[in-house]
């Protein structure tokens, strides 16, 4: 089986995100980066036991600057075999993402594009789903489990009150959720093993940029919590009706 | 001879113990970016220690301190992530990798807990390094494999009961058996020995030069009764090594070192490895202080606000800052080579003693929090105290260091 792993690079779970000046960039200082854990712990681990079950490669891909280098070395640290990058120094919307990943992918004859479901960055969850529509490929999101059984690809998916298992044929593109595997850590061996597997860089396809980042906002923060005394009833609602302006 | 006590079950499980639900909430602090100077491969090993000690030791390590009792199971964990002899080479159960690379885990590791840390070192410095260092290539085959894999366990015999500092005054000695040597004596302090598989062993032969051995637990005339009653490392197993008429091979017995260089040279590899420790230690308290102060209002706002505790906290960042750069430095001679036992000496005082006084400090900011094990900060502090002189006490590091600049042996 010829798997590929489509992972994006996200602020560490605990970053306090700030804004540079004009709001329209995060501001990337002293911000540590880790694997989209969705990417990471589901999308790549299951691709890697799929592997491991019935023999193969697994690929990963990521579209980004070099520094991204070491989020993707991380991925063949757990176990992938090889990895490439698109090389692109900008952030870019989904669609410019996909299309980069789908032109890659076209010729490479993967029976299985794994994403993860969504980006905890951006919440992005596109991504997967436009591949797939550009590569004429089913597309299953949002997968909890996934058997394959040659050519067959059982996947289950958690909705509304219960779970839906579909049947699809590969090649096809998935997107991976909670379930779908457990997380594992790479340990020292592959750590060193991943310094010396292929990391290929290919040059970008020329594709318009769609859409422009026009601000980012932070909310509010929270207030302070007023205490009212019980026995003061009338006080709370004034409060409620003059200040919160709820009743 | 001292009455042996029960052996231990061998392993625990996770079961074993009860999980607390404090999280663990630990953020590095690296204010001088000395994460700069490491390469991508160390970033990832320290990150990989740090996920599992999050996921498998943190939930558990105040109820193994507080009960005495050495999370066993962990040993099989602490293989799988690869924290045993990470920079012995891969084709005898290392990890291929370098001394910073080494350090680096370390520090993690004991970030968590010094007994965590230690059962780690002895396992890869004390027993997997002399094995590799001075053992014959079918003592190497035989035991590092499965000691890099947690198969075996092993402990590492120096230490008696009247020959701590001055480990020329050993007793413990082999005498010539035909095929063997027999092997008397009585070890103390001896991390891990009453679960180990196997004891890396010195002892004086009969021209009273000392030797170093491996030596099989299940040898008849071998015992390692437990150490009980400790206040400090609490979640490590210490034991005793007794020998009565022991058999060891001769094969088993590393044939071409001689003398105090031999246990010393592991020494200088364990002591490398809690400089770089230590300052795991200093920065879990540090964390804690300034998360710590900055949430505990006293007077209308937070404690952290006040100057006598930024006072702390601006003097303890100084000197883990410090202490990290005297670690890199070190790691860096080490990679070379180059890192002398006086240097290592220095690295291992300085940064054990900069991380009690972080501690102590740290213990004060939490107020009364802090002796209790919903921080970290006490068990940290008890730790220390063996660690200030364990692996060469605080002192004896100062006269190596005197020596070393004047060329005056102040000892005895």
């Amino acid at each position: 089986m010829k798997l590929l792993v489509c992972v994006s690079k996200t602020p560490e779970t605990t970053t306090k995100i700030q804004l540079t000046a004009d709001g329209t960039e995060i501001d990337t200082a002293g911000v540590q980066y880790i694997m989209n854990p969705y990417d990471e712990w589901y999308a790549l681990v299951r691709a890697l036991e799929l592997k491991e079950a019935a023999g193969g490669t697994v690929t990963i891909l990521n579209v980004g600057p070099a520094d991204n280098d070491s989020v993707i070395r991380k991925g063949l640290a757990i176990g992938a075999d090889d990895a490439v990058r698109i090389d692109v120094s900008e952030e870019k919307d989904s669609l410019y993402t996909a299309r980069q990943i789908a032109e890659y992918a076209k010729s490479e004859q993967y029976d299985l594009l794994f994403f993860g479901k969504e980006t905890i960055s951006y919440n992005g969850s596109e991504v997967g789903a436009m591949v797939a529509e550009f590569l004429d490929l089913p597309y299953v999101g949002e997968a909890s489990h996934l058997e394959i059984d040659g050519t067959k690809a059982t996947v289950t998916r958690d909705i509304e009150g219960g779970e839906e298992v579909i049947e699809v044929q590969t090649p096809l593109a998935v997107s991976a959720a909670k379930g779908m595997a457990e997380q594992r850590i790479p340990n020292m061996r592959g750590i060193m093993m991943a310094k010396r597997k292929p990391l290929t860089v290919v040059a970008p396809v020329d594709y318009p940029d769609t859409t422009r980042i026009a601000e980012y906002e932070k909310p509010e923060e929270k207030g302070s919590v007023k205490l009212i005394d019980p026995d003061n009833m009338e006080e709370l609602v004034r409060l409620l009706h003059e200040e919160a302006k709820v009743i | 001879m001292p009455e042996t006590t029960t052996p231990p079950k061998k392993f625990t499980t996770k079961a074993d113990f009860h999980h607390t639900a404090r999280a663990d909430r630990y953020q590095f602090h690296d204010y001088y970016l000395v994460d700069d100077l490491l390469e991508d491969h160390h970033r990832m090993a320290r990150q990989a220690v740090r996920d599992w000690v999050k996921a498998e030791v943190s939930p558990i390590i105040e109820d193994a301190a507080m009960r005495g009792k050495c999370p066993t199971h962990l040993f099989r964990g602490l293989a799988e992530v690869g924290a045993f002899g990470p920079s012995l080479p891969v084709e005898y159960g290392g990890g291929g990798m370098d001394e910073i690379a080494y350090g680096v885990i370390m520090q993690e590791l004991e970030r968590c807990d010094s007994g965590l840390r230690s059962m780690a070192s002895v396992q890869g410095s004390l027993v997997m390094y002399p094995i590799f260092k001075y053992a014959s290539e079918e003592v190497k085959r035989k035991y590092l494999p499965k000691l890099g894999s947690g198969e075996f366990i092993g402990c590492f015999g120096l230490t008696e009961p009247d020959a701590g500092s001055d480990p020329g005054s050993m007793r413990t000695t082999i005498v010539d058996d035909g095929d063997a040597y027999l092997l008397n004596g009585a070890k103390m302090w001896i991390t891990n020995s009453p679960i180990a598989d196997l004891a890396v062993v010195w002892a004086k032969d009969e021209e009273g030069k000392v030797r170093g051995m491996v030596v099989d637990a299940d040898a008849p005339g071998f015992s390692a009764p437990e150490i009980h009653g400790k206040w400090s490392l609490r979640a490590s197993i210490t034991g005793e090594l007794v020998f009565e008429n022991v058999r060891v091979p001769k094969g088993n017995v590393f044939p071409d070192i001689r003398g105090l260089r031999g246990p010393l040279s592991c020494l200088s590899k364990a002591r490398y490895g809690i400089a770089w420790g230590a300052i795991g230690a200093a920065l879990d308290c540090y964390d804690s202080a300034l998360r710590y102060g900055l949430e505990r209002e006293q007077f209308g706002k937070p404690i952290a606000g006040f100057q006598l505790q930024q006072k702390k906290l601006a003097e303890m960042i100084t000197e883990i800052t410090k202490a990290q750069l005297l670690a890199w430095r070190l790691g860096t001679l080490a990679n070379r080579g180059e890192a002398t036992p006086a240097q290592i000496s220095m690295a291992k005082r300085n940064n054990v003693h900069m991380a009690l006084e972080v501690a102590r400090e740290a213990r004060q900011i939490h107020g009364g929090m802090g002796i209790t094990s919903e921080y970290p900060i006490m068990r940290h502090l008890m730790n220390l105290e063996t660690v200030l002189t364990y692996e060469g006490t605080h002192d004896v590091h100062l006269l190596i260091t005197g020596h070393d600049v004047t060329g005056l042996n102040a000892f005895g």
